[in-house]
């Protein structure tokens, strides 16, 4: 046996012993979903387990070094264990903008105190993030932000507003983009993170079209930062919120894999269907989605190589979005009237219509399809004038 | 000439000033959604639509109406789309007056919808999925009258409805019956919708009704229903399409990013050029069907399948764009521009979806 398939075999013997039976079974909706925090209710003493357990080894962050939490797997290792909690049926332990998100661009910008300070909590769900990006006047032009940090001394002053945040009234800390300089768009930006119970910060739900309250306007009001939470350096926050969008987009494009309800096929409800032109379709989708599957994986594993282009995530995001909201729109035309109703128990109030309209957001939460685009193009096509 | 007459368009005037002041999304389908009203829609715009004569625009002169055709209907309901208005017009003023027509029950029925009082509803669909050539409910000839046994979902309004006529097998075919709401044996469910629409399930458990709750003869009169019911949703789908698309090319031209208005950017005029010509293409599929409808022809049925997929799909691809264009705020629901997502996906199902249409299109005999 090799060392990997060595791993393989102690990987596999451990999650059979540390995963409780109740977290191998698929979620049911996004409830199920662990997101850690302060202020976290756990929907049950199993899921509570799970993440101790994982986090305790690091693998909630396989791939993170394990001076800072995580599990210092190698890539390959890190794989084979995606791969063996795929056959157990393990959910993700917990899933944050920390880990998929923050934890990145700390790696790469972060300070060494910074990187003691705010990955281990990260790694054990401790601490909930927030992404405070999005402004009203600065979505897709996103470096037209103007919440604006003045330098007092030992902290800066905070104020202004941003918007879409998501899950910012549940969140402990925010990362928060912010304009230390009216001298250069792009290089007036300086890169924050702050606790949201400090003083200044309020926060207003604002209501999906799902019905749902995922994201909320975010308001400043003279918010006193300490100047050692400032990631890299002043006025070159750009570059850390660049990164940190790549990974976004990286995480994001996983959309097309499928979300939480794992990669079963649509073909699969081909027996139900006695209508050829869905059935086509259902097929077709197949086809796109085995295909963007196998992309998916060779897209992680030039990431892990080091030979990812820098606007790869681009690509993937767009794609993978794209294909969620066909998927949905496939699940609709499937369930016909019955996937209309809105309320009823019978249609577990309304899952999937809700669901259907929530996948309209992926091509926009992130940056939009367009901006994805132009991205490509730009980047890694050189198109003149792009 | 496939354009609307002088009459048409004076109506059309008439109509579209009244359901951008009356029947705007604040003043109803957002007011009746937010106090949770059971109707999903206002009587008294109803009785108001009555007083314009547009509830009675199909039913005979005497009884109430102006006898216009389709094309008239259509008239009216591309503002309703375009409005996102909720009200019983499509099934009760349009359909069901189209399956009550020239029968003993149009006496007893049409002058309550000319006066846009009476509200009725269509029971047609058993599954998920619309096929009225597999209806399998039954009405079983028993003693004086009939014995209907069997299940309806997606009954439009079917709680608020005075009347249901209700799609069901007899040994001679598929007829279309009146029956009370209150039939002992008749339960019924209502169901809200993702647009926030009523539509109920029916559950009839060996429902007694005499023989002349039968309406007219034969199929013709649900044959007549499914004729008026699915032309005037494509109109309405068209309307929905006009209305996502009139909202976003007005943000086109009023949000900036970059400096400048995002309409400016090719990649988005691109899309609402295309979009624009699809929706004319609809618009002319659908008034080429209300035309064929009112002459009679045999080439009706044909046009009514095209249009009733044409718009759906169309109508499918404007409130998606919508969205998208909008970006973050399209996916408020503080914004309007979401409801005719919403919407949209509701009366594409209704009366059959595209697939349907395009299906039933290439297997005409
Ligand atoms: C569910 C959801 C969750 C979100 N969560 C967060 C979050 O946690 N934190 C955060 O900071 N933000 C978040 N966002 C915000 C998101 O990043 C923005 O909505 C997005 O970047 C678009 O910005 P905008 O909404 O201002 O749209 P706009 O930028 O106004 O775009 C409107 C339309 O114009 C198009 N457009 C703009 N510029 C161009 C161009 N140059 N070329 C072609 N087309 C163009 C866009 O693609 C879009 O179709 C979230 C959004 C959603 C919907």
């Amino acid at each position: 046996m090799t060392e990997l398939d060595d791993f393989r075999a102690q990987t596999r013997a451990w999650l059979e012993a540390n995963c409780p039976p109740e977290m191998r079974k698929p979620m049911k909706s996004e409830k199920d979903i662990c997101w850690g925090g302060r202020d976290f209710t756990f929907q049950s003493d199993a899921q509570r387990e799970w993440l101790e357990v994982m986090g305790e080894r690091g693998w909630t962050v396989p791939d993170w070094p394990s001076e800072y939490g995580g599990g210092g797997l190698s890539a390959e290792e890190a794989k084979i264990l995606k791969q063996e909690m795929k056959a157990l049926g393990c959910r993700v332990p917990l899933t944050s903008f920390g880990i998929s998100m923050l934890g990145p661009a700390l790696l790469a910008f972060g300070s060494e105190e910074q990187k003691q300070r705010f990955l281990p909590p990260i790694a054990r769900g401790e601490i909930r993030w927030c992404q405070g990006y999005s402004e009203p006047g600065a979505g897709s032009d996103l470096a037209g932000l103007s919440t604006k940090a003045e330098d007092r001394g030992d902290h800066y002053l905070v104020n202004g507003q941003k918007v879409w945040t998501s899950y910012a009234d549940e969140a402990d800390w925010i990362f928060c983009l912010v304009r230390t300089s009216t001298e250069s768009k792009h290089g007036g930006i300086s890169f924050l993170l702050f606790d949201m119970a400090s003083e200044g910060v309020s926060t207003k739900p604002i209501k999906l079209i799902s019905g749902y309250s995922p994201f909320c306007e975010t308001f400043f009001d003279d918010v006193k930062v300490p100047k050692d939470q400032l990631v890299h350096e002043e006025n070159k926050g750009w570059t850390v919120a660049k990164y940190l969008l790549g990974h976004e987009r990286e995480m994001i494009s996983g959309m097309g894999l499928g979300g939480g309800k794992g990669s079963s096929l649509l073909s699969e409800a081909l027996g139900e269907v006695d209508d050829p032109l869905l059935a086509t379709d259902l097929a077709r989708f197949d086809v796109d989605a085995l295909a963007f599957q196998a992309m998916s994986e060779a897209f992680i594993d030039q990431l892990k190589a080091g030979e990812a282009h820098p606007a790869l995530p681009s690509m993937m995001k767009y794609a993978g979005t794209e294909l969620n909201k066909r998927r949905h729109e496939l699940v609709m035309a499937l369930g016909g009237s019955d996937a209309l109703e809105w309320e009823s128990d019978r249609s577990k109030e309304g899952a999937r219509a809700r669901d259907w309209l929530r996948t309209k957001a992926n091509s926009i939460e992130g940056g939009t399809s367009e901006i994805q685009l132009g991205i490509v193009a730009k980047h890694i096509l050189q198109l003149p004038g792009a | 000439m496939l354009k609307l007459n002088d009459d048409q368009r004076m109506l059309q005037d008439t109509v579209r000033l009244f359901m951008a002041e009356k029947g705007a999304i604040s003043k109803q389908l957002r007011h009746w959604r937010d106090i949770g009203c059971k109707d999903g829609f206002g009587h008294s715009l109803w009785e108001e639509m009555g007083k314009l004569g547009l509830t009675g625009i199909l039913v005979p002169e005497a009884a109430g109406g102006s006898a216009l055709g389709q094309v008239e209907a259509n008239v009216v309901l591309e503002e309703i789309g375009r409005n996102l208005t909720p009200s019983p017009f499509l099934t009760t003023a349009v359909a069901a007056v189209r399956a009550l027509e020239g029968s003993a029950h149009a006496e007893k029925w049409l002058p309550g919808i000319a006066e846009g009082k009476t509200v009725a509803a269509l029971a047609i669909d058993e599954g998920p999925h619309h096929d009225p050539s597999k209806i399998t409910m039954t009405a079983t000839r028993s003693g004086n009258g009939f014995v209907l046994d069997g299940d309806k979902q997606f009954v439009v309004q079917g709680a608020s409805a005075d009347l249901l006529l209700v799609a069901a097998a007899t040994d001679d075919g598929p007829a279309l019956f009146a029956v009370a709401p209150d039939a002992s044996g008749l339960d019924i469910e209502n169901v809200t919708l993702a647009d926030s629409s009523k539509a109920a399930r029916l559950s009839f458990d060996k429902v007694e009704v005499d023989a002349d709750a039968q309406v007219g003869e034969g199929d013709a009169p649900l044959k007549r229903a499914l004729a008026a019911g699915r032309a005037g949703v494509a109109s309405e789908l068209v309307g929905v399409a006009a209305g996502a698309f009139e909202m976003t090319n007005a943000y086109l031209r009023e949000r900036k990013q970059f400096g400048q208005p995002i309409g400016s950017f090719q990649a988005l005029q691109h899309r609402a050029a295309h979009l624009y010509g699809e929706i004319e293409i609809a618009r002319a599929a659908t008034l080429k069907a209300a035309q064929l409808l009112d002459e009679g022809s045999e080439r009706a049925a044909m046009m009514v399948h095209v249009a009733k997929a044409k718009a759906g799909q169309v109508a499918r691809l404007a409130v998606q764009e919508a969205v998208q264009m909008h970006g973050g705020i399209g996916m408020t629901d503080e914004h309007d521009i979401g409801f005719y997502m919403k919407r949209q996906a509701v009366i594409d199902q209704l009366f059959g979806g595209p697939d349907f249409h395009a299906r039933a299109l290439a297997q005409r005999s």
